[in-house]
């Protein structure tokens, strides 16, 4: 009786089964999302209390106020998605191609560091980049630091801090979509006498975008909204749009304030997306 | 004991823990929060809990073989368990931590907490009404109370707060790689400590010390002497001269040698010199400040067992083995004398019994500039951007 009833109503088993997503988007996406923009409109304080009244100036303020932490932050997760793109490229690369019988352990490899805490892993930079630490007197020692200079406390920190935190969300995607190219197809294509190097640039590539568009927006899109690594690893003068959103929301208790800064950095991260999208081809999203 | 969470606990934390992810205070701010804290009903008011959640600031208490030994005397008197955590780096960032509970009327899994009185938060917390009172009844050692401590403006009858300890903001520096640091002057502008040096994320204690090096007045603040103050500490963020803003946790920044010279707090160093002996502290010539740390209640918290505690430490004896250790200034009657007794030579340490040049060269911050939204304001952009 009840798959009858199934077959009768056809048309409503997918709603039913997309229900349970859908609620969950709604109720944990849309409804503090819809919270925040009212938020981002009220004034008031903590003191005193908040109260809805149209607070445009809340957004033209984050703008001229806080421009360049604005700038500061696509900057240095733009610089830290390519990085993490160059870094992850040949890794996953090899391991999809040459990885054998070891691939799962490879993968793993590249995992594992992240059982770690993202905080205890940020820390653990502050003592890897001391001023008195191994790598700063190497460095100095080899003369590519002069002496005083210092790695912790600069953006140069903050920049790696982010590129290693996530690496795994570019290695991963890319592993994916190379490891599922279709060797033949670059067989064919030195069969065609294409070098080497042609064949990858014409034909493994190409078939990898999927990854690279998933794996940077993965990487970059978190990383704009990144404060931990600023934090921990930079100095007063490196702090990105995430740090002054949590020192809005958590040490002046400006809720409204922090709210429309959200919101800006939604909006500009959305039109990113968009014009990269356009820019590779939306297909390449989804493969 | 059963360490396991009851599946209830584990609930409500689940369900306290994913409204923080999703919208903290927004709850509060549509008028919620009508659930009563966990108070304590009145036949289980005079029983003591087993377990008191007490949360500090690092360096602040006893320490020996890496137990707390007035901590251990207290559960052996008592058999109550304290469960000391020192999870305060700052007062503003501490407050927000426990402000989502507070104003959701939910309790913050504390009885004690410890705030200073050069913030804004112990008397926003008094007029929130988001402090217990104290059970005096169980407290007969406030009685040993300094008198100058009677009575702070925000907490006249210390129906709220008992102090914990005052100290003094100051200089801290590591003799092995610089030359004494005495002002500020030096701090913010000696070429040689360029990025070496970290300023505290306390509005008072950073204001107090650059505006005494102004020339300016700290307990009589004007947008003047305010503005001068930011832009002191503005050029020298610009020109690299400081490293960080920090709070407790410059401590371990300058053990490290990640930092030559910082603003410290005066018990700190004595305590990291078992560490590290090249570190020095000292009032900035031109200036420092001092201030009171209270325990308070926050609501939710076990009152009697909270008051138990504070009555503990307020016995001079049990004082005096904290201030042996900590080098702060004691609130505590008779607390010098049970320590001279112990040990005639700390009577000369200038820490715990301030000399009166000390005194009157240590300043306290005007409060009006501490409810200033605008000053706070101008305060976070400088140390967050």
């Amino acid at each position: 009786m009840g798959l009858s009833f199934l077959h009768r109503r056809q048309g409503a088993t997918p709603y039913l089964l997309l229900a349970p997503g859908m609620l969950f988007l709604g109720l944990f996406f849309l409804v503090p999302l819809g919270f925040l923009a009212y938020q981002s409109l009220e004034s008031g304080s903590i003191d005193f209390g908040y109260a809805f009244t149209w607070a445009w100036h809340n957004y033209s303020g984050a703008i001229t106020g806080y421009g360049t932490q604005f700038k500061r932050s696509f900057a240095y997760a733009g610089i830290a998605t390519v990085l993490a793109l160059v870094v992850s490229y040949p890794v996953a690369y090899w391991i999809a191609f040459r990885g054998g019988r070891w691939k799962n352990l490879l993968l793993l490899c590249i995992v594992a560091p992240f059982f770690v805490t993202y905080l205890i892993r940020t820390l653990a930079w502050q003592t890897i980049l001391a001023d008195n630490g191994l790598v700063v007197r190497t460095l100095t020692d080899i003369h590519i630091l002069s002496p005083g200079d210092r790695l912790l406390a600069t953006g140069t920190a903050v920049v790696a801090g982010i590129t290693y935190n996530f690496l795994p969300f570019m290695a991963l995607p890319l592993y994916v979509s190379l490891e599922q190219i279709d060797q033949t197809l670059i067989e064919a294509a030195e069969d065609l006498y294409a070098s080497k190097w042609r064949a990858f640039i014409r034909v493994t590539f190409p078939l990898s975008l999927p990854g690279v568009v998933a794996g940077t927006l993965l990487t970059f899109i978190p990383a704009a909204g990144d404060f931990i690594n600023a934090q921990l690893l930079g100095s007063t003068t490196n702090h990105m749009i995430g740090n002054v959103i949590n020192s809005k929301y958590n040490e002046l208790i400006d809720y409204p304030a922090a709210a429309a800064m959200s919101f800006i950095l939604m909006a500009i991260i959305l039109a990113l997306v968009l014009i990269y999208a356009r820019a590779v081809g939306s297909e390449k999203l989804t493969g | 004991m059963t360490d396991r969470i009851s599946r209830r606990v584990f609930l409500r934390r689940a369900a306290a823990s994913g409204s923080i992810l999703t919208v903290p205070g927004l709850l509060a701010a549509c008028g919620g929060g009508g659930s009563s804290p966990a108070g304590t009903s009145s036949t289980e008011a005079h029983k003591l809990a087993k377990v008191l959640h007490f949360s500090n600031w690092t360096l602040y208490i006893d320490v020996k073989k890496g137990g707390h030994p007035s901590l251990e005397q207290f559960q052996k008197q008592y058999g109550v368990h304290v469960d000391y955590r020192e999870d305060i780096n700052d007062n503003a960032s501490f407050f927000s931590k426990i402000e989502p509970d507070l104003s959701r009327g939910q309790s913050t899994g504390r009885d004690i907490i410890v705030m200073t009185d050069n913030s804004r938060y112990p008397a926003l917390l008094v007029q929130k009404g988001w402090v217990e009172k104290l059970d005096k009844s169980a407290i007969p050692n406030i009685k040993n109370l300094v008198p100058q401590q009677r009575n702070p403006s925000w907490d006249p009858n210390r129906e709220h707060s008992l102090p914990w300890q005052s100290g003094f903001t100051g200089i801290g520096w590591n003799e092995k790689l610089t030359e004494p640091v005495t002002s500020m002057g030096d701090l913010l502008g000696n070429k040689k400590l360029k990025g070496k040096v970290g300023l505290l994320t306390e509005f008072s204690d950073t204001l107090a010390l650059v505006m005494a090096y102004n020339g300016d007045d700290p307990s009589h603040i004007t947008d003047k002497t305010f503005n001068k103050a930011i832009d002191t500490i503005q050029k020298a963020v610009h020109a690299g001269q400081i490293r960080q803003f920090y709070g407790n946790d410059y401590a371990s920044a300058l053990s490290s040698g990640d930092l030559i010279a910082t603003m410290a707090w005066s018990g700190d160093i004595v305590q990291l010199q078992a560490d590290n002996s090249h570190l020095k502290w000292q009032l900035p010539v031109d200036g420092g400040d001092i201030w009171t740390d209270n325990m308070l209640i926050p609501k939710g918290g076990n009152v009697y067992t909270a008051s138990v505690y504070m009555n503990f430490v307020y016995e001079p004896k049990i004082a005096a083995e904290i201030e042996d250790y900590v080098n702060y200034v004691c609130p505590v009657l008779g607390a010098k004398e049970a320590l001279i007794k112990k040990d005639p030579a700390i009577a000369k340490n200038p820490l715990i019994f301030p000399t009166k040049q000390m005194l009157d060269n240590a300043h306290t911050i005007d409060p009006a500039a501490l409810n200033n939204e605008k000053y706070q304001t101008a305060w976070q952009n400088l140390i967050s951007a």
